[in-house]
């Protein structure tokens, strides 16, 4: 697992509460994880803390999963 | 002494005079740990001097709410002296009277600004904390007159019925997070800021308070103790309203 994957997993586990053998890369934070509006807004702020960058909402609206996150991580912070 | 609000942290704006004051030595009196903030340096010395003098645990800052990089120096201040606020009271307030007629734009935005935008600016810099521990209490002292409307206030009364409407949105926002969020809407109070208004205007405003006097700062800090505590943890979205009867909502 990369680092950032890692990262980003224990973000999602610490946010929405989930289990970490629940947090799978294809599973999705409302569906899967049982996340709300407020828990995903929750999520991206804490991603934008950990990563120290800033999410546009456009953006930010499109990050519904694990690996999403992931990738857009990957894509902007490198 | 209570310890009803024992180990809260309470940040009170505007708290250097006036029914401010009141709440700040109201909620030191119930056990939480208070922080007044003042625009001057001078007066948060004095909010220093008061809280010590009542051996109420907390300090004055100096800070313009209209600030946002002074918003989030004074909360990193407090967090690191005492931990995060659990307890923010919007009290800071101005009024620019005047009739809409002579009214200037500058007039129309200072209100705004210091008396909703501050509310805006304060209560989202406080609540990823309360969001992370589950709880927390935001309470803007609003005004009979957002209410009631009030000639020569047309400022004051939209920044003021402005607060009843984020209160309602942001506590259907936050609730499920254990945050609740109200307003207190003072009548005719007792204050510096009532003080300035024409006698006239003073004995006829009496004439419709069916109590007949000017209500007292503690009788506002008291509702305000009250929304803060445990007691009042199924509130929310509310105004309540402290007037001697002059308007029911």
């Amino acid at each position: 697992m990369s680092d950032i994957e890692q990262r980003v997993k224990k973000i999602v586990v610490e946010q929405l509460g989930a289990n970490e053998a629940d947090v799978k890369n294809a599973s999705s934070f409302v569906d899967d994880l049982g996340a709300d509006s407020l828990d995903t807004v929750e999520l991206v702020m804490a991603l934008e803390e950990e990563f120290d960058c800033e999410i546009p909402d456009e953006e930010a609206e499109k990050i519904t999963t694990v690996q999403l996150a992931i990738d857009y991580i990957n894509t902007n912070l490198k | 002494m209570s310890n009803i609000l024992e180990g809260q942290i309470a940040l009170v704006t505007g708290a250097s005079r006036g029914i401010g004051a009141a709440i700040a030595q109201e909620l030191g009196k119930q056990g939480a740990t208070v922080i007044g903030t003042a625009t001057t340096s001078g007066g948060a010395e004095n909010i220093n001097t008061s809280l010590k003098a009542a051996n109420i645990k907390g300090l004055g800052l100096a800070l313009d709410v209209n600030d946002g990089a002074q918003i989030e120096a004074v909360l990193a201040e407090i967090a690191s002296k005492f931990g995060d606020v659990t307890i923010l009271v919007n009290n800071a307030g101005i009024t620019r009277d005047t009739l809409l007629m002579r009214m200037k734009a500058e007039d129309w935005d200072a209100v705004i600004s210091t008396n909703l935008t501050s509310v805006f600016r304060m209560s989202q810099a406080v609540l990823r904390p309360m969001m992370k521990a589950r709880t927390g209490r935001i309470i803007s002292i609003s005004s009979v007159v957002g209410h009631m409307g009030n000639a020569g206030q047309t400022n004051y009364a939209a920044a003021k019925a402005g607060m009843a409407g984020f209160t309602k949105s942001l506590a259907a926002e936050v609730g499920s997070r254990n945050i609740t969020v109200n307003c207190v809407a003072p009548g005719f109070i007792d204050t510096d800021m009532t003080v300035e208004l024409p006698a006239a205007i003073k004995t006829k405003m009496l004439e419709n308070v069916p109590l007949g006097r000017l209500g007292n700062v503690n009788e506002i800090a008291a509702t305000v103790a009250f929304l803060a505590s445990p007691s009042a943890a199924y509130i929310t979205g509310e105004t309540i309203h402290v007037n001697g009867g002059m308007y029911s909502a």
